[in-house]
């Protein structure tokens, strides 16, 4: 194909319709010696990149109920239900804690059209993409799937790629490795 | 008498087996061809059994009648389409001793047989009442009538270099500079066939993306299932007689023992090249195709006579 390159301008010589005729033939024999690029999908599983955005999968023990992803869904499509628990102290004389206890929390794939916003607004990782995509339903209402489902996908989720060579520490690295604070200097 | 039924059920089987092999055959190579893998899983291995499961279906599908079709005409039209490829195959060698009738005038038969092909054609175009068939109908009856002519003036070529009119005498005299002194009228045979069978590049009268599907368009079921078959048995024909009239047919190493596997063998290759001009090639436009039948290949098949006519009577003693 490169070597029938024109100049702009130049108009295209006309070599006959044989040439034609014989490069049509040649170009099909060549598609029949190589093999070809079909992806038997049933019998063999597709290749997806660690990125693929096929389900989105819930780590409930991270969920703090904070909400932000259903606020910040575009379509409305994460329910979330959860109530305040109170701790005990836990020493005496201690004050009581309270802590959130997340009760539902769905996702409609109806719905969801994969921005990916709640993932990425997750303060505590509590969600994650996963490459898995073979959750269709006969019934359009049956795509409404319960944290029991979304934390079934959980280990479907992939291991985050490896950081680009000679970038910063990751967040937690770096907070650990921070030295401690000392204490202020009094002013005597 | 329990002869002449042992052969005939020999032409029935190599009719219903051969046309479903070239077609499974078209199945694959075409796919490959397109970068494809083609049937897959009908029977098995590489869907070796796709067209047994076409048969299935087919065999499943209501047979309808338009309201205003010409009813006896419409329903008689497939066999009439199918039959005379199965009397054609009736008389092709496969070697000396391999045939079903050994007519004398084998050449002239099988060429009068497969032309009876083309009022199915017809009958089916004009009884349809529709006007895609009609259109059809008409382009096949114009295509089959110019390509016939350079057809016949191709065989009559091989007819006279051999001096017989009958197929295992053609093949009998024919001899390896056949290949390049009858290489004319060897193209314009291949040509003419493929434009009998209304094959791409020459499928204009089919063209589904102008007239649906031609004389075919009002058909359902089985009937329809019948016109395909006779397209596919109408490859076979023509391959095994182009391999028996311009490639010797049974000659070849051992041809006392493999002579029909030569024959057979030969007629696949023409059959796969046939494929082959249906992928690469583009539709010709009906002007087109007139054009290179009278411009061309008449001509071409005139001057091919008139060398093997010249020949053979410097030849002759």
């Amino acid at each position: 194909m490169t070597d029938h390159q024109h100049s702009p301008g130049d108009s295209p010589k006309t070599n006959g319709f044989i040439p034609g005729l014989i490069k049509g033939l040649a170009t099909t024999a060549r598609t029949l010696a190589t093999p070809s690029h079909t992806a038997e999908y049933p019998d063999v599983q597709p290749h997806l990149p660690p990125r693929t955005r096929g389900v989105i999968a819930l780590l409930e023990e991270n969920c703090t109920s904070c909400m932000l992803c259903a606020r910040e869904c575009p379509d409305w499509c994460i329910y979330i239900d959860s109530h305040k628990e109170t701790l005990p102290a836990t020493t005496e004389g201690g004050r009581e804690r309270q802590r959130n206890v997340l009760d539902r929390f769905a996702i409609d794939f109806s719905l969801c059209m994969y921005c990916g916003i709640c993932i990425e607004v997750c303060p505590f990782d509590a969600l994650h993409w996963s490459p898995e995509f073979e959750y269709a339903e006969l019934n359009i209402l049956d795509l409404l799937h319960e944290k029991d489902r979304l934390g079934e996908w959980m280990p479907t989720v992939p291991a985050p790629s490896a950081l680009d060579p000679r970038s910063a520490d990751p967040q937690e690295v770096a907070a650990a490795n921070k030295p401690p604070r000392t204490a202020p200097e009094r002013r005597q | 008498m329990l002869e002449v039924v042992l052969r005939s059920l020999g032409v029935l089987a190599a009719f219903l087996v051969l046309p479903l092999v070239v077609g499974q055959t078209e199945h694959k190579v075409m796919a490959h061809m397109q970068g494809r893998l083609g049937p897959m899983y009908a029977g098995g291995f590489h869907g070796w059994a796709q067209l047994v499961a076409d048969g299935v279906k087919f065999v499943q599908k209501e047979d309808i009648t338009p309201r205003a079709a010409d009813r006896w005409v419409f329903k008689l039209a497939p066999a009439v389409a199918l039959v005379p490829y199965l009397v054609a195959l009736a008389v092709i060698p496969l070697s000396a001793t391999v045939v079903a009738a050994d007519v004398g005038a084998g050449v002239l038969f099988v060429l009068a047989a497969s032309a009876v092909g083309i009022l199915g054609l017809l009958m089916a175009g004009w009884s349809s009442a529709n006007k895609y068939a009609l259109l059809g109908g008409m382009r096949a009856a114009a295509q089959l009538l110019s390509y016939e002519l350079p057809l016949v003036l191709s065989v009559a070529s091989v007819a006279l270099a051999a001096g017989t009119v009958s197929l295992t005498g053609i093949a009998d005299a024919w001899h390896p500079l056949w290949l390049v002194w009858q290489l004319p009228g060897a193209l314009v045979f291949l040509i003419a066939a493929v434009a009998e069978l209304q094959r791409p590049p020459f499928d204009m009268p089919v063209a589904d993306s102008e007239i649906v599907m031609g004389p075919f368009t009002e058909y359902t079921g089985l009937r329809f299932a019948f016109f395909l078959l006779s397209e596919y048995a109408g490859i076979v024909v023509m391959s095994l007689l182009f391999a028996v009239l311009f490639l010797g047919g049974w000659r070849g190493p051992f041809s006392g023992v493999l002579g029909p596997v030569w024959t057979l063998l030969k007629g696949a290759l023409i059959s796969v090249l046939i494929i082959w001009l249906r992928v690469s090639w583009p539709r010709l436009r009906e002007d087109q195709l007139q054009r290179l039948a009278w411009l061309v290949l008449v001509p071409l098949a005139l001057a091919q006579l008139a060398l093997t006519a010249g020949w053979v009577v410097l030849s002759s003693p």
